[in-house]
């Protein structure tokens, strides 16, 4: 038995890897849909998210209620209608990015694997971007597609501006190590 | 081979593991924040009287109210609809809890303004508090009848009217919200014989949301203390509220035609259980005119 719990001790440890976690110190995540009446942005300076450059593990929480639009009626909206923030106050995203070199030179392409969860619903997703380090800070970018129907984000029938089915999203986060 | 698939497996199932270790650090490196609740109500009108929403800042919120005659005027009236009462009104947020607002009701010529103020905010998390609360306050003027049609000499100060009023509302869920609201409206010149100056009353409403869009609403008003030859009754209203993008409409049934607090809580004359329904609506409008941040 004890023998059993040692094993196991140095099996967590060994897959943990070491601790080389940076945590991200300024984050910016935006997003943009083209619509027939207006088109709808909203920025989010909140987000939190950690990674760990020697397993490359990935993860980051975005509030939903922090995204600002340019009217307050849109936030409301977004938040009653579209998100139901109530019921899940943040999309979040595990996994694992691969394609890079920590003593890298320059931009590098690099690709996001894992689950991203909005809406309460979690899909596999390939997120495309890139990192690049810095005098010992790493900016990672990304921009992607997201389809509403996907996290079953449904449009409201009665909304008389039409909405695109699908969202550009932008993140840029700045890592520290922790 | 089992062996390597074993390893391939735990190896898997470690970096999931050591995600979601990543994932409850974050969770726990994060401060406690507190989450205000938004959007209790649709709108700042419940069905005639006010609700403890205030508009965001820089939004200006244009307000159209209209009733029409009781439907128990009959086929001479159409069912009402012969009469028209109708209150159009703006109100502007100074700051996301500060409000100010100004309209004008066909009924008795009335010329309304006033002031809110979000006094208190429900939330959850980092600090708890159980409700919203919203001081409302509005000084009203009746502009008839006119100087030469009036029965004694009328000044200004005969022709005003005040009211107080605490908005005390909780959304039980993102279905349901309540709200309760002490009032105290006071005329000037009142006819001492059938009512006091002041008047105290106990609102009670809420709204009960069906989908995304489209919510039901109630109100009632109970006034304290109300004389043998007061001839008036406590209002009632029932609404829908239908949301269109920048747009809410809200259809309403209700027992009274006044749309300031003054003569909805105090001049009641319809009783809604004998037929004196009015039917109407309120359509808002909001226009944001200054960016947010």
């Amino acid at each position: 038995m004890k023998r059993k719990i040692i094993i196991a001790a140095l099996c967590s440890i060994a897959f943990s890897g070491f601790s080389q976690k940076y945590t991200a110190e300024k984050s910016f995540v935006s997003f943009y849909s083209h619509g027939t009446i207006e088109d709808i942005a909203a920025e989010n300076t909140k987000t939190v998210s950690l990674f760990n450059t020697a397993t490359g593990d990935v993860v980051f929480a975005v509030p939903i209620k922090e995204f600002e639009f340019d009217k307050s009626l849109m936030k409301e909206h977004f938040n009653e209608k579209y998100m139901d923030t109530e019921k899940f106050p943040k999309s979040t995203f595990q996994g694992k990015i691969t394609g890079f070199q920590i003593d890298g030179k320059g931009e590098q392409k690099a690709t996001a694997v894992g689950k991203l969860t909005m809406h309460g619903i979690t899909q596999e997703v390939q997120i495309p971007g890139s990192i690049e380090v810095l005098d010992g800070k790493i900016v990672m970018k990304s921009t992607f597609v997201v389809k509403l129907a996907d996290y079953k984000i449904e449009i409201p029938k009665l909304l008389w501006q039409n909405i695109a089915e699908q969202v550009e999203v932008k993140m840029e986060f700045t890592y520290k190590p922790l | 081979m089992k062996l390597t698939l074993l390893a391939a497996l735990l190896i898997s199932f470690s970096t999931v593991v050591a995600q979601e270790d990543l994932l409850k650090e974050l969770e726990e490196s994060k401060k406690p924040e507190t989450d205000y609740t938004t959007a209790t109500f649709k709108g700042t009108r419940l069905v005639n009287g006010q609700t403890i929403e205030t508009k965001g800042k820089g939004t200006l919120e244009f307000i159209f109210a209209h009733r029409f005659g009781a439907v128990n005027g009959g086929v001479y009236e159409m069912f009402g609809l012969d009469q028209a009462y109708v209150r159009i009104g703006l109100e502007y947020g100074l700051t996301d809890r500060l409000g100010v607002g100004v309209g004008r009701n066909s009924v008795d010529k009335t010329i309304d303004t006033y002031l809110r103020y979000k006094v208190l905010r429900q939330s959850s998390g980092a600090s708890n508090m159980p409700v919203t609360v919203t001081a409302f306050g509005n000084a009203a003027v009746r502009t008839s009848p006119r100087k030469a049609d009036a029965t004694f000499d009328i000044t200004l100060e005969d022709r005003m009217s005040y009211t107080g009023q605490l908005l005390i509302a909780r959304k039980f869920s993102p279905r349901l919200s309540l709200q309760l609201m002490p009032t105290i409206v006071h005329k000037n010149t009142v006819d001492k014989t059938i009512e006091n100056n002041d008047l105290f009353a106990l609102g009670m409403g809420g709204r009960i949301k069906v989908s995304r869009s489209i919510a039901l609403t109630s109100e009632y008003y109970y006034r304290f203390d109300v004389g043998p030859n007061n001839p008036y009754y406590n209002s009632l209203g029932f609404g829908i509220d239908i949301e269109t993008g920048g747009h809410v409409f809200q259809l309403v049934m209700t027992n009274t035609r006044g749309l300031t607090e003054r003569a909805f809580l105090g001049e009641t004359t319809g009783q809604f259980f004998e037929g004196d329904i009015h039917l109407g609506f309120n359509v808002t409008r909001t226009f944001q005119l200054k960016k947010p941040k």
